[in-house]
Protein backbone atom coordinates (compact mmCIF):
# COMPACT_ATOMS: atom_id res chain seq x y z
CA UNK A 1 0.00 0.00 0.00
CA UNK A 2 1.40 3.44 -0.83
CA UNK A 3 1.65 6.17 1.75
CA UNK A 4 -1.28 8.01 0.20
CA UNK A 5 -3.67 5.12 0.65
CA UNK A 6 -2.73 4.40 4.21
CA UNK A 7 -5.20 5.64 6.82
CA UNK A 8 -3.58 6.84 10.03
CA UNK A 9 -5.19 6.95 13.43
CA UNK A 10 -5.35 10.52 14.72
CA UNK A 11 -4.08 11.77 17.13
CA UNK A 12 -0.95 9.78 16.25
CA UNK A 13 -0.06 7.66 19.31
CA UNK A 14 3.18 8.85 20.93
CA UNK A 15 4.65 7.89 24.28
CA UNK A 16 7.61 10.25 24.32
CA UNK A 17 6.68 13.29 26.39
CA UNK A 18 8.79 15.85 24.56
CA UNK A 19 9.71 14.30 21.20
CA UNK A 20 7.65 14.28 18.01
CA UNK A 21 6.30 11.03 16.57
CA UNK A 22 8.44 9.64 13.71
CA UNK A 23 5.41 9.89 11.42
CA UNK A 24 5.61 13.69 11.17
CA UNK A 25 8.80 13.80 9.11
CA UNK A 26 7.54 10.97 6.94
CA UNK A 27 4.19 12.67 6.34
CA UNK A 28 5.77 16.02 5.49
CA UNK A 29 8.14 14.35 3.05
CA UNK A 30 5.85 11.84 1.39
CA UNK A 31 2.25 12.37 2.33
CA UNK A 32 1.61 16.01 3.16
CA UNK A 33 -2.14 15.62 2.58
CA UNK A 34 -2.98 12.49 4.56
CA UNK A 35 -6.15 10.58 5.33
CA UNK A 36 -6.76 10.05 9.04
CA UNK A 37 -9.41 8.46 11.24
CA UNK A 38 -10.51 10.54 14.24
CA UNK A 39 -11.50 9.18 17.68
CA UNK A 40 -15.15 9.35 16.50
CA UNK A 41 -14.36 6.98 13.62
CA UNK A 42 -14.98 9.78 11.09
CA UNK A 43 -12.42 10.55 8.38
CA UNK A 44 -10.49 13.78 8.02
CA UNK A 45 -7.50 15.16 6.11
CA UNK A 46 -4.29 15.89 8.00
CA UNK A 47 -1.86 18.63 6.93
CA UNK A 48 1.71 18.65 8.28
CA UNK A 49 3.71 20.98 6.00
CA UNK A 50 4.23 24.57 7.11
CA UNK A 51 3.06 26.09 3.85
CA UNK A 52 -0.13 24.02 3.69
CA UNK A 53 -1.08 24.50 7.35
CA UNK A 54 -0.57 28.23 7.06
CA UNK A 55 -2.54 28.43 3.82
CA UNK A 56 -5.62 26.80 5.34
CA UNK A 57 -5.44 28.64 8.68
CA UNK A 58 -4.99 32.01 7.03
CA UNK A 59 -7.94 31.50 4.67
CA UNK A 60 -10.74 33.57 6.23
CA UNK A 61 -13.43 31.46 4.54
CA UNK A 62 -12.77 28.47 6.79
CA UNK A 63 -13.47 28.28 10.53
CA UNK A 64 -13.28 25.84 13.36
CA UNK A 65 -17.01 25.55 13.93
CA UNK A 66 -17.70 22.00 12.91
CA UNK A 67 -21.46 22.07 13.01
CA UNK A 68 -22.08 21.42 9.33
CA UNK A 69 -24.08 18.20 8.95
CA UNK A 70 -21.31 16.48 6.98
CA UNK A 71 -18.39 17.78 9.07
CA UNK A 72 -16.30 15.13 10.80
CA UNK A 73 -17.02 14.72 14.48
CA UNK A 74 -13.88 14.78 16.57
CA UNK A 75 -15.02 12.45 19.33
CA UNK A 76 -17.86 9.96 19.54
CA UNK A 77 -19.95 12.14 21.85
CA UNK A 78 -19.35 15.18 19.65
CA UNK A 79 -18.36 17.23 22.70
CA UNK A 80 -15.22 19.11 23.53
CA UNK A 81 -14.32 22.75 23.42
CA UNK A 82 -14.66 23.05 19.65
CA UNK A 83 -18.36 22.41 19.25
CA UNK A 84 -20.09 23.56 22.42
CA UNK A 85 -23.18 25.76 22.43
CA UNK A 86 -21.14 28.50 24.03
CA UNK A 87 -18.80 28.64 21.07
CA UNK A 88 -21.74 29.65 18.86
CA UNK A 89 -22.53 32.82 20.84
CA UNK A 90 -19.29 34.51 19.83
CA UNK A 91 -19.34 35.31 16.10
CA UNK A 92 -17.28 32.79 14.20
CA UNK A 93 -16.39 34.60 11.01
CA UNK A 94 -16.68 37.63 8.79
CA UNK A 95 -17.26 41.19 9.87
CA UNK A 96 -19.11 40.27 13.07
CA UNK A 97 -16.16 38.23 14.25
CA UNK A 98 -13.77 41.05 13.44
CA UNK A 99 -16.02 43.47 15.32
CA UNK A 100 -15.99 41.20 18.40
CA UNK A 101 -12.22 40.80 18.20
CA UNK A 102 -11.65 44.51 18.07
CA UNK A 103 -13.90 45.20 21.05
CA UNK A 104 -12.04 42.63 23.12
CA UNK A 105 -8.66 43.17 21.47
CA UNK A 106 -8.03 46.52 23.10
CA UNK A 107 -7.36 44.59 26.29
CA UNK A 108 -4.69 42.46 24.72
CA UNK A 109 -2.40 45.00 23.09
CA UNK A 110 1.36 44.81 23.53
CA UNK A 111 1.27 48.02 25.59
CA UNK A 112 -1.36 46.73 27.99
CA UNK A 113 0.63 43.58 28.49
CA UNK A 114 3.74 45.56 29.32
CA UNK A 115 1.71 47.56 31.82
CA UNK A 116 0.50 44.31 33.43
CA UNK A 117 4.00 42.84 33.64
CA UNK A 118 4.85 44.06 37.17
CA UNK A 119 1.60 42.62 38.59
CA UNK A 120 2.22 39.31 36.79
CA UNK A 121 5.77 39.22 38.16
CA UNK A 122 4.44 39.61 41.70
CA UNK A 123 1.93 36.79 41.18
CA UNK A 124 4.68 34.52 39.83
CA UNK A 125 7.04 35.40 42.69
CA UNK A 126 4.37 34.64 45.30
CA UNK A 127 3.61 31.28 43.69
CA UNK A 128 7.32 30.39 43.54
CA UNK A 129 7.73 31.40 47.22
CA UNK A 130 4.84 29.09 48.15
CA UNK A 131 6.40 26.23 46.21
CA UNK A 132 9.75 26.78 47.94
CA UNK A 133 8.04 26.86 51.34
CA UNK A 134 6.47 23.46 50.67
CA UNK A 135 9.96 22.13 49.94
CA UNK A 136 11.63 20.24 47.11
CA UNK A 137 10.73 18.33 45.08
CA UNK A 138 7.74 20.31 43.87
CA UNK A 139 5.41 20.01 40.90
CA UNK A 140 5.95 23.07 38.76
CA UNK A 141 2.73 22.48 36.86
CA UNK A 142 0.51 22.49 39.92
CA UNK A 143 2.48 25.14 41.82
CA UNK A 144 2.99 27.72 39.10
CA UNK A 145 1.79 26.75 35.62
CA UNK A 146 -1.78 25.99 36.57
CA UNK A 147 -2.62 28.90 38.94
CA UNK A 148 -0.75 31.76 37.23
CA UNK A 149 -2.93 32.17 34.08
CA UNK A 150 -6.13 31.97 36.17
CA UNK A 151 -4.93 34.64 38.59
CA UNK A 152 -3.94 36.90 35.71
CA UNK A 153 -7.21 36.53 33.80
CA UNK A 154 -9.17 37.04 37.05
CA UNK A 155 -7.36 40.37 37.49
CA UNK A 156 -8.24 41.36 33.92
CA UNK A 157 -11.89 40.44 34.38
CA UNK A 158 -12.08 42.18 37.74
CA UNK A 159 -12.70 38.99 39.75
CA UNK A 160 -11.79 39.37 43.44
CA UNK A 161 -8.69 37.40 44.49
CA UNK A 162 -10.74 35.40 46.99
CA UNK A 163 -12.66 33.75 44.11
CA UNK A 164 -9.65 32.72 42.02
CA UNK A 165 -9.56 29.14 43.18
CA UNK A 166 -13.19 28.61 42.25
CA UNK A 167 -12.27 29.84 38.78
CA UNK A 168 -9.48 27.27 38.55
CA UNK A 169 -11.93 24.53 39.42
CA UNK A 170 -14.56 25.67 36.90
CA UNK A 171 -12.00 25.98 34.15
CA UNK A 172 -10.70 22.51 34.90
CA UNK A 173 -14.15 20.93 34.82
CA UNK A 174 -15.01 22.63 31.53
CA UNK A 175 -11.94 21.23 29.84
CA UNK A 176 -11.30 18.00 31.59
CA UNK A 177 -14.20 15.86 30.52
CA UNK A 178 -12.55 12.62 31.56
CA UNK A 179 -11.52 13.53 35.12
CA UNK A 180 -14.97 14.69 36.25
CA UNK A 181 -18.29 12.93 35.75
CA UNK A 182 -21.03 14.42 33.63
CA UNK A 183 -23.11 15.51 36.61
CA UNK A 184 -20.17 17.26 38.26
CA UNK A 185 -19.20 18.99 34.99
CA UNK A 186 -22.73 20.25 34.44
CA UNK A 187 -23.09 21.47 38.01
CA UNK A 188 -19.78 23.34 37.74
CA UNK A 189 -20.76 24.92 34.42
CA UNK A 190 -24.04 26.06 35.95
CA UNK A 191 -22.25 27.63 38.90
CA UNK A 192 -19.71 29.33 36.64
CA UNK A 193 -22.44 30.74 34.43
CA UNK A 194 -24.34 32.04 37.47
CA UNK A 195 -21.18 33.58 38.92
CA UNK A 196 -20.43 35.37 35.66
CA UNK A 197 -24.03 36.65 35.34
CA UNK A 198 -23.79 38.10 38.83
CA UNK A 199 -20.36 39.56 38.11
CA UNK A 200 -21.56 41.28 34.92
CA UNK A 201 -24.58 42.66 36.81
CA UNK A 202 -22.29 43.95 39.58
CA UNK A 203 -19.98 45.62 37.03
CA UNK A 204 -22.96 47.21 35.33
CA UNK A 205 -24.05 48.71 38.66
CA UNK A 206 -20.56 49.71 39.68
CA UNK A 207 -18.04 49.74 36.84
CA UNK A 208 -14.36 49.12 37.61
CA UNK A 209 -11.17 49.32 35.61
CA UNK A 210 -11.49 45.91 34.01
CA UNK A 211 -12.36 44.19 30.76
CA UNK A 212 -15.98 43.35 31.62
CA UNK A 213 -16.76 46.91 32.74
CA UNK A 214 -15.34 48.23 29.55
CA UNK A 215 -17.26 45.81 27.34
CA UNK A 216 -20.42 46.90 29.18
CA UNK A 217 -19.62 50.58 28.69
CA UNK A 218 -19.44 50.08 24.90
CA UNK A 219 -23.25 49.68 25.06
CA UNK A 220 -25.54 46.99 23.60
CA UNK A 221 -25.50 45.68 20.02
CA UNK A 222 -27.44 48.78 18.81
CA UNK A 223 -24.63 51.02 20.04
CA UNK A 224 -21.92 48.87 18.52
CA UNK A 225 -21.24 46.82 21.66
CA UNK A 226 -22.06 43.26 22.67
CA UNK A 227 -25.22 41.72 24.11
CA UNK A 228 -25.38 40.78 27.80
CA UNK A 229 -25.02 37.10 26.90
CA UNK A 230 -22.08 37.77 24.60
CA UNK A 231 -20.25 39.70 27.32
CA UNK A 232 -20.79 36.91 29.79
CA UNK A 233 -19.70 34.21 27.37
CA UNK A 234 -16.68 36.27 26.30
CA UNK A 235 -15.59 36.37 29.94
CA UNK A 236 -15.99 32.61 30.26
CA UNK A 237 -14.30 31.97 26.91
CA UNK A 238 -11.25 34.04 27.84
CA UNK A 239 -10.72 31.99 30.97
CA UNK A 240 -11.14 28.71 29.12
CA UNK A 241 -9.09 29.69 26.04
CA UNK A 242 -6.23 31.05 28.10
CA UNK A 243 -6.02 28.69 31.05
CA UNK A 244 -5.22 25.15 30.00
CA UNK A 245 -3.16 26.32 27.00
CA UNK A 246 -0.89 28.62 28.99
CA UNK A 247 -0.77 26.38 32.09
CA UNK A 248 0.46 23.45 30.03
CA UNK A 249 2.85 25.57 28.02
CA UNK A 250 4.53 26.82 31.20
CA UNK A 251 5.14 23.23 32.28
CA UNK A 252 6.35 22.09 28.86
CA UNK A 253 8.60 25.11 28.38
CA UNK A 254 10.36 24.58 31.70
CA UNK A 255 10.61 20.82 31.07
CA UNK A 256 12.17 21.37 27.63
CA UNK A 257 14.66 23.87 29.00
CA UNK A 258 15.66 21.56 31.87
CA UNK A 259 15.67 18.37 29.80
CA UNK A 260 19.02 19.51 28.44
CA UNK A 261 20.36 21.60 31.27
CA UNK A 262 22.86 23.43 29.04
CA UNK A 263 19.79 25.32 27.77
CA UNK A 264 18.97 26.51 31.28
CA UNK A 265 22.59 27.47 31.88
CA UNK A 266 22.68 29.43 28.65
CA UNK A 267 19.69 31.46 29.86
CA UNK A 268 21.26 31.99 33.29
CA UNK A 269 24.34 33.36 31.55
CA UNK A 270 22.32 35.54 29.20
CA UNK A 271 18.76 36.38 30.33
CA UNK A 272 18.35 38.64 27.29
CA UNK A 273 17.55 35.40 25.44
CA UNK A 274 14.28 34.97 27.38
CA UNK A 275 12.14 36.40 24.57
CA UNK A 276 13.56 34.20 21.81
CA UNK A 277 13.68 31.19 24.17
CA UNK A 278 9.93 31.52 24.76
CA UNK A 279 9.25 31.64 21.02
CA UNK A 280 11.48 28.63 20.42
CA UNK A 281 9.69 26.71 23.18
CA UNK A 282 6.39 27.41 21.44
CA UNK A 283 7.83 26.23 18.13
CA UNK A 284 9.58 23.19 19.55
CA UNK A 285 6.60 21.90 21.54
CA UNK A 286 5.94 18.46 20.07
CA UNK A 287 3.12 17.79 22.53
CA UNK A 288 0.83 20.59 21.45
CA UNK A 289 -2.40 18.65 21.35
CA UNK A 290 -4.87 18.07 18.59
CA UNK A 291 -4.09 20.89 16.16
CA UNK A 292 -6.82 22.98 14.57
CA UNK A 293 -9.77 21.55 12.68
CA UNK A 294 -11.24 23.46 9.74
CA UNK A 295 -14.34 22.68 7.71
CA UNK A 296 -13.95 23.53 4.02
CA UNK A 297 -16.93 25.44 2.71
CA UNK A 298 -15.37 25.58 -0.75
CA UNK A 299 -13.02 23.45 -2.81
CA UNK A 300 -9.33 24.37 -2.52
CA UNK A 301 -6.00 23.13 -3.75
CA UNK A 302 -3.46 22.37 -1.01
CA UNK A 303 0.01 21.04 -1.72
CA UNK A 304 -1.05 20.02 -5.23
CA UNK A 305 -4.10 18.07 -4.05
CA UNK A 306 -7.68 19.20 -4.65
CA UNK A 307 -9.71 19.05 -1.45
CA UNK A 308 -13.43 19.04 -2.12
CA UNK A 309 -15.93 21.24 -0.35
CA UNK A 310 -17.17 19.49 2.79
CA UNK A 311 -13.72 18.16 3.77
CA UNK A 312 -12.72 18.40 7.43
CA UNK A 313 -9.06 19.34 7.61
CA UNK A 314 -6.83 18.96 10.68
CA UNK A 315 -3.93 21.41 10.70
CA UNK A 316 -1.01 20.15 12.77
CA UNK A 317 0.83 23.33 13.72
CA UNK A 318 3.31 21.33 15.79
CA UNK A 319 4.29 19.20 12.77
CA UNK A 320 4.47 22.35 10.62
CA UNK A 321 6.73 23.96 13.22
CA UNK A 322 9.29 21.20 12.60
CA UNK A 323 9.30 21.73 8.81
CA UNK A 324 12.94 21.74 7.68
CA UNK A 325 12.13 23.77 4.57
CA UNK A 326 11.17 26.72 6.79
CA UNK A 327 13.24 26.29 9.98
CA UNK A 328 16.96 25.56 9.61
CA UNK A 329 17.92 22.65 11.90
CA UNK A 330 14.26 22.30 12.82
CA UNK A 331 14.99 19.36 15.13
CA UNK A 332 17.32 21.50 17.26
CA UNK A 333 16.07 23.76 20.03
CA UNK A 334 17.88 27.01 19.23
CA UNK A 335 17.26 29.60 21.95
CA UNK A 336 18.47 32.42 19.69
CA UNK A 337 16.26 31.60 16.67
CA UNK A 338 14.95 34.84 15.12
CA UNK A 339 12.70 35.54 13.33
CA UNK A 340 10.70 32.59 14.56
CA UNK A 341 7.56 32.41 12.46
CA UNK A 342 6.05 29.40 14.26
CA UNK A 343 2.35 28.63 14.05
CA UNK A 344 1.70 27.75 17.72
CA UNK A 345 -0.89 30.54 17.92
CA UNK A 346 -2.46 29.73 14.56
CA UNK A 347 -2.51 32.25 11.73
CA UNK A 348 -4.83 34.78 10.16
CA UNK A 349 -8.06 36.33 11.37
CA UNK A 350 -8.59 33.73 14.11
CA UNK A 351 -5.03 33.55 15.36
CA UNK A 352 -4.80 33.62 19.12
CA UNK A 353 -6.28 36.80 20.53
CA UNK A 354 -4.42 36.26 23.79
CA UNK A 355 -0.98 35.72 22.27
CA UNK A 356 0.56 38.91 23.66
CA UNK A 357 -0.74 37.88 27.09
CA UNK A 358 0.48 34.29 26.74
CA UNK A 359 3.92 35.48 25.61
CA UNK A 360 4.18 37.90 28.51
CA UNK A 361 3.15 35.22 31.02
CA UNK A 362 5.73 32.79 29.66
CA UNK A 363 8.46 35.44 29.69
CA UNK A 364 7.60 36.47 33.25
CA UNK A 365 7.63 32.86 34.48
CA UNK A 366 11.03 32.26 32.93
CA UNK A 367 12.47 35.51 34.24
CA UNK A 368 11.25 34.83 37.78
CA UNK A 369 12.44 31.20 37.82
CA UNK A 370 15.90 32.08 36.49
CA UNK A 371 16.24 34.80 39.09
CA UNK A 372 14.74 33.01 42.11
CA UNK A 373 15.68 29.39 41.46
CA UNK A 374 18.84 29.33 39.32
CA UNK A 375 19.63 25.80 40.54
CA UNK A 376 16.31 24.46 39.22
CA UNK A 377 16.45 20.97 37.69
CA UNK A 378 14.12 18.12 36.81
CA UNK A 379 13.59 15.78 39.76
CA UNK A 380 12.93 12.79 37.47
CA UNK A 381 14.64 11.54 34.31
CA UNK A 382 13.06 12.99 31.12
CA UNK A 383 11.76 9.51 30.19
CA UNK A 384 9.59 9.55 33.31
CA UNK A 385 7.63 12.65 32.22
CA UNK A 386 4.11 11.68 31.24
CA UNK A 387 1.71 13.26 28.78
CA UNK A 388 -1.73 14.43 29.84
CA UNK A 389 -4.38 12.34 28.20
CA UNK A 390 -6.83 14.78 26.74
CA UNK A 391 -8.04 15.83 23.37
CA UNK A 392 -7.59 19.50 22.76
CA UNK A 393 -4.51 20.72 24.60
CA UNK A 394 -1.29 18.79 25.09
CA UNK A 395 0.64 18.91 28.33
CA UNK A 396 2.58 17.05 30.99
CA UNK A 397 0.80 15.50 33.96
CA UNK A 398 3.45 16.71 36.36
CA UNK A 399 6.72 18.58 36.07
CA UNK A 400 8.66 17.41 39.17
CA UNK A 401 11.49 19.81 39.97
CA UNK A 402 14.04 20.48 42.72
CA UNK A 403 16.35 23.42 43.36
CA UNK B 1 12.12 50.89 2.34
CA UNK B 2 8.41 51.67 2.36
CA UNK B 3 6.04 50.02 4.86
CA UNK B 4 2.39 49.43 3.98
CA UNK B 5 -0.12 48.14 6.53
CA UNK B 6 -3.54 46.69 5.80
CA UNK B 7 -5.88 47.55 8.68
CA UNK B 8 -8.55 45.16 7.44
CA UNK B 9 -6.20 42.20 7.79
CA UNK B 10 -4.76 43.25 11.16
CA UNK B 11 -5.76 40.84 13.94
CA UNK B 12 -4.30 42.90 16.77
CA UNK B 13 -1.76 40.34 17.95
CA UNK B 14 0.73 43.07 18.76
CA UNK B 15 3.75 41.20 17.43
CA UNK B 16 4.88 44.17 15.32
CA UNK B 17 4.84 46.49 18.35
CA UNK B 18 6.92 44.04 20.34
CA UNK B 19 9.39 43.62 17.48
CA UNK B 20 9.71 47.16 16.10
CA UNK B 21 8.16 49.62 18.58
CA UNK B 22 9.72 52.60 16.78
CA UNK B 23 7.73 51.81 13.63
CA UNK B 24 4.47 50.24 14.79
CA UNK B 25 1.92 50.97 17.48
CA UNK B 26 -1.62 49.81 18.24
CA UNK B 27 -4.75 51.95 18.47
CA UNK B 28 -6.05 52.32 22.02
CA UNK B 29 -9.67 51.60 21.02
CA UNK B 30 -9.28 48.27 19.27
CA UNK B 31 -5.66 47.16 19.05
CA UNK B 32 -5.42 47.74 15.28
CA UNK B 33 -1.98 48.58 13.91
CA UNK B 34 -0.81 52.20 13.64
CA UNK B 35 2.11 52.90 11.34
CA UNK B 36 4.42 55.41 13.02
CA UNK B 37 7.08 55.52 10.31
CA UNK B 38 6.13 54.64 6.72
CA UNK B 39 9.76 55.06 5.61
CA UNK B 40 11.91 53.85 8.51
CA UNK B 41 15.62 54.58 8.69
CA UNK B 42 18.15 51.95 7.66
CA UNK B 43 18.98 50.81 11.19
CA UNK B 44 15.34 49.75 11.71
CA UNK B 45 15.03 47.67 8.54
CA UNK B 46 15.98 44.35 10.13
CA UNK B 47 13.39 44.76 12.90
CA UNK B 48 10.73 45.81 10.37
CA UNK B 49 11.44 42.75 8.19
CA UNK B 50 11.12 40.56 11.25
CA UNK B 51 7.82 42.24 12.19
CA UNK B 52 6.47 41.67 8.68
CA UNK B 53 7.52 38.01 8.76
CA UNK B 54 5.97 37.45 12.18
CA UNK B 55 2.62 39.17 11.54
CA UNK B 56 -0.08 36.49 11.96
CA UNK B 57 -2.48 38.38 9.71
CA UNK B 58 0.04 39.05 6.92
CA UNK B 59 -1.03 42.68 7.28
CA UNK B 60 2.43 44.24 6.80
CA UNK B 61 3.85 44.63 3.30
CA UNK B 62 7.29 45.99 2.49
CA UNK B 63 8.44 47.73 -0.64
CA UNK B 64 12.18 47.21 -0.40
CA UNK B 65 13.01 49.33 -3.48
CA UNK B 66 11.25 52.47 -2.36
C1 LIG C 1 0.53 29.35 25.16
C2 LIG C 1 -0.73 29.66 25.27
C3 LIG C 1 -1.73 29.67 24.15
C4 LIG C 1 -1.75 28.97 22.98
C5 LIG C 1 -0.74 27.94 22.47
C6 LIG C 1 -2.94 29.41 22.25
C7 LIG C 1 -3.29 28.94 21.01
C8 LIG C 1 -4.37 29.40 20.27
C9 LIG C 1 -4.65 29.02 18.92
C10 LIG C 1 -3.85 28.03 18.08
C11 LIG C 1 -5.78 29.69 18.53
C12 LIG C 1 -6.43 29.66 17.14
C13 LIG C 1 -7.74 28.94 17.10
C14 LIG C 1 -8.26 28.84 15.67
O1 LIG C 1 -7.68 29.39 14.73
O2 LIG C 1 -9.26 28.17 15.48
C15 LIG C 1 -6.20 30.50 19.65
C16 LIG C 1 -7.32 31.32 19.65
C17 LIG C 1 -7.72 32.06 20.72
N1 LIG C 1 -7.02 32.24 21.91
FE1 LIG C 1 -5.28 31.37 22.43
N2 LIG C 1 -3.61 30.34 23.00
C18 LIG C 1 -2.90 30.55 24.15
C19 LIG C 1 -3.22 31.44 25.18
C20 LIG C 1 -4.33 32.26 25.18
C21 LIG C 1 -4.65 33.23 26.22
C22 LIG C 1 -3.78 33.52 27.45
C23 LIG C 1 -5.84 33.80 25.88
C24 LIG C 1 -6.67 34.85 26.58
C25 LIG C 1 -6.84 34.99 27.81
C26 LIG C 1 -6.27 33.21 24.63
C27 LIG C 1 -7.43 33.54 23.97
C28 LIG C 1 -7.76 33.10 22.71
C29 LIG C 1 -9.00 33.47 22.02
C30 LIG C 1 -10.09 34.38 22.55
C31 LIG C 1 -8.97 32.83 20.77
C32 LIG C 1 -10.02 32.90 19.66
C33 LIG C 1 -9.66 33.97 18.69
C34 LIG C 1 -10.63 34.09 17.53
O3 LIG C 1 -11.35 33.14 17.22
O4 LIG C 1 -10.64 35.17 16.91
N3 LIG C 1 -5.32 32.29 24.23
N4 LIG C 1 -5.32 30.32 20.69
Amino acid sequence: MSADERVLTYPIPNDAALDPPAEWAELRARCPVAHVTLPSGDRATLLTRYKDVKQVLADPRFTRLLNAPDAARLTADGGGVFSGEMAAIIPDGGEEHQHWRRLVGRWFTAKRMNAMRPAMTRIAEDLVDDMVKRGAPGDLRASLGFPLPVYVICDMLGVPAADRDRFSYWSDTLLNLTRYGKAETEAAQGEFFQYMSDLVAAKRAEPGDDLLSELISAGGPEEGGLSELQILVTGMALLVAGHETTANMIGKMVAMLLADRSRWERLLADPSLIRTAVEESLRFDANAGFGLPRYLTAEIEVGGTILPRGTTVICSMAAANRDETVFANAAEMDLTRSPNTHLAFGSGAHSCLGQALARTELQVVLEVLLRRLPTLELAVPVEKLERVEGLAVGGLREVPVRW
Amino acid sequence: MKVIVDEAKCCGAGQCVLTAPEVFDQREEDGVVVLLQPAPAEDLHAAVREAAAMCPGAAIRLDEDA
